[in-house]
């Protein structure tokens, strides 16, 4: 990326004295895989565009432990949980974005009966507020042309009835968008949930990803819109095992807000 | 000798009910042999949910045609059991048409109940059909194999026969007030059966009241017989479905339960005062087994599920793992927990109240791993489901007992735990370069 992007730490928010107006929770995948990276600079620019004064843990934060819970591990969740909540609780932190649908719903549903009750957002609600508050706006010239399609996150969509804001911020780089013929409610997941993501498939006659993607190529789309790491990994896989990487490509929200700005 | 009759009734109709209140109270057992759990908040909204799912069946016309065919079979058995009231208070008095002093209103009731039940018996003839001509996908699963499937197609036919001896009764009726015979005053109107009662033209009085006799008691006699087929069927959810809606989940459908007993222990392990060496206390008991490998591990609103679950399929149809050819149903995880559940039954039934281990459980011996390990917790089945039952707790449930109790996850997922456990991540990768992505 050409321009450098301004993150700061909590940590340099206390050296400071100040406190942030919201902390982004990065994940582990948005912090370590290569692909998610790119979504979390992209989501950092248009933090930066809107002048949104926001801080990130760092080195501070842990897996959010959600994917062990789903694997039945549920030890080994509340203790990253309790460890995470105690550096949250000690910030004073109050609002959380986050890219990753997984770290939202636990973030949100699961931490506060151990303690932890922020106010969490997945990074598309957030982005519509900026649009919302006059805080962002979109030249909306790159994707004009384009048929976009949009993949509902299972733990953004059903688990928390998410399906307004990422359509709602995709109209606005004036694309197409065009519907899976399952979406929303009835979406078909993308195969990573519930651990799966880390693991082999277990023995059938299709990989899910697969399934997902066909229903993502009847819409006859320029590009598979997601907002979730994992999809995203399953999603391009998908277009892989179709052959058309050549013709679609699979990109978060933030990615395309922020080339459209 | 005149009131044998009557006395017959009321035996029949005591033997019928007090089998039935004897299943119920077996099946009200079984459910409390669940690990308990305290569901009682936000009442008007279990109430609303009650109302709208169950009553209403918004999530029924989901799919359109099964919707509104279910419609039909549903509002034809609430209603036509005003005529059942009818019936019972004419077999204890030894009255005949005791409402139809009503007068129009009779006639339009009557009217009604006939439309009803032919309605009934063409949704009848298309599920057979869709059952057995069409035969979707969802009614053929391996799981449907055997008794649920002969189950399914029992139910059609008892519930045609049912509304074809209504009519019966009702044609023979029709005719008799024709004819003026002693007993039949002209009452109720007869829009479906005047076109069976053509049939019996040149009958003799005393034919038309055996057959009409014969078709009331046959009629009386299979309600009763159907209300305690129930238990042994699929079927209960014409009941279960309203207390399981009511129970049913009003969280988000992503949060998952924070098990409490974990809880106390990771704090304990988190307190730096606390004494990693000490004994446990006297009065500690047996700790708490983690998670689920048969029904007795899960909750009791989970037990209902199982019994409320009439083997649609919409839950297999909608999953995931299930479209792509893996082995996991979560409409099996439900028939396998109810199968279990019934097998603990009667276990204690012959062994005096009390379950003597069989040396069997719900893991591994009706529900595999592999089965357990194909889920995304997607949450369609959750949502798919009309009746509101959880398939996927219960999975969650058993996942939980593999990797707490027998640490037998995948070895892949065991990789990415003691990765997590590590170094925070489920990857390999050093915690002090989580901000590396900054600057790449």
């Amino acid at each position: 990326m050409s321009e450098a992007l301004r993150v700061k730490t909590m940590e340099e928010f206390v050296a400071q004295g100040a406190q942030p107006e919201i902390l982004f929770w990065v994940g582990s995948a948005g912090s370590y895989d290569d692909r998610a990276k790119k979504i979390s600079r992209a989501f950092v620019k248009i933090l930066n565009k809107a002048n949104v004064d926001f801080a990130v843990l760092g080195a501070e934060e842990s897996c959010t432990g959600d994917v062990a819970k789903r694997a039945g591990n549920e030890f080994l969740f509340q203790m990253q949980a309790m460890m995470n909540i105690e550096v949250l609780n000690t910030y004073g932190i109050t609002r959380i974005v986050t890219c990753d649908p997984h770290s939202f719903n636990t973030l949100k549903n699961e931490y506060p009966s151990l303690g932890g009750n922020y106010d969490v957002v997945h990074h598309t609600e957030f982005i519509k507020e900026l649009m919302d508050n006059g805080r962002l706006s979109l030249e909306g010239k790159v994707y004009k042309e384009k048929r976009i399609t949009f993949h509902d996150p299972c733990y953004l969509g059903r688990a928390n009835a998410v399906y307004d804001a990422p359509r709602d911020i995709l109209r606005k780089t004036n694309a197409t968008i065009v519907e899976m013929k399952r979406h929303k409610k009835t979406a078909l997941c993308c195969g990573a949930g519930g651990a799966q993501m880390f693991k082999e498939p277990e023995k059938g006659d299709m990989d899910i990803n697969v399934l997902r993607t066909k229903d993502a190529l009847e819409t006859n789309p320029n590009i598979i819109a997601t907002g979730c790491p994992y999809c995203n990994t399953m999603m391009t896989d998908g277009i892989k095992a179709h052959e058309k990487e050549d013709s679609i490509t699979v990109l978060d929200v933030a990615e395309l807000i922020a080339n459209s700005i | 000798m005149q009131y044998l009759p009557n006395i017959i009734f009321a035996i029949a109709l005591v033997f019928g009910i007090g089998f039935f209140i004897k299943n119920v109270k077996k099946l009200s057992r079984n459910i409390k042999l669940g690990r308990d759990v305290t569901v009682n908040d936000n009442k008007p909204q279990r109430w609303k949910n009650m109302a709208k799912i169950a009553l209403g069946q918004t999530k029924m016309v989901v799919r359109p045609i099964a919707g509104l065919l279910h419609i039909i079979v549903y509002v034809g058995f609430v209603i036509i059991n005003i005529e059942v009231l009818e019936i019972i208070i004419d077999g204890l008095l030894g009255t005949h048409r005791i409402f139809a002093f009503l007068g129009s209103f009779y006639d339009v009731l009557i009217g009604s109940f006939e439309v009803l039940a032919f309605l009934v018996i063409v949704a009848v003839v298309v599920f057979w059909i869709r059952r057995n001509a069409i035969r979707l996908q969802r009614f053929i699963k391996p799981e449907m194999d055997g008794w649920p499937k002969n189950d399914g197609n029992l139910i059609l036919y008892i519930e045609v026969v049912l509304m074809f001896l209504f009519l019966t009764m009702n044609a023979a009726d029709f005719q008799l007030q024709q004819l003026g015979a002693a007993h039949y005053q002209q009452a109720g109107a007869f829009p479906i059966s005047q076109f069976i009662a053509p049939l019996f033209d040149g009958m003799s009085i005393e034919s038309l009241v055996l057959v009409e006799r014969t078709a009331w008691w046959l009629h009386i006699l299979g309600i009763l017989f159907f209300l305690n087929y129930l238990y042994y069927s699929k079927h209960l959810h014409i009941l279960l479905a309203f207390p399981n809606t009511y129970y049913g989940r009003l969280k988000p459908q992503g949060q998952f339960n924070n098990v409490e007993a974990v809880t106390n222990e990771v704090k304990l392990m988190l307190d730096p005062s606390a004494d990693p060496f000490a004994a446990p206390a006297e009065d500690a008991g047996e700790p708490e087994k983690f998670g689920a490998s048969d029904v007795m591990d899960l909750n009791w609103v989970q037990l209902l599920n199982a019994y409320t679950c009439t083997e649609c399929g919409r839950c297999t149809s909608e999953c995931p793992a299930n479209q792509t050819g893996k082995k996991l149903s979560p409409r099996k995880i439900m028939m396998d927990t109810r199968d279990r559940l019934e097998e603990v039954g009667k276990n204690m039934d012959t062994n005096k109240g009390v379950f003597v281990p069989d040396g069997k459980q719900l893991l591994d011996d009706y529900i595999t791993k592999e089965e357990l390990w194909a889920c995304t917790t997607c949450n369609a089945c959750v949502q798919a489901c009309p009746v509101s039952i959880d398939p996927l707790s219960i999975i969650v449930e058993m996942r939980r007992y593999l990797v707490m109790e027998q640490s037998a996850a995948p070895t892949e997922l065991n990789n990415m735990m003691s990765n997590i456990e590590n170094n925070g991540a489920p990857w390999p990768y050093n915690q002090m370069d989580r901000l590396n992505w900054v600057n790449e």
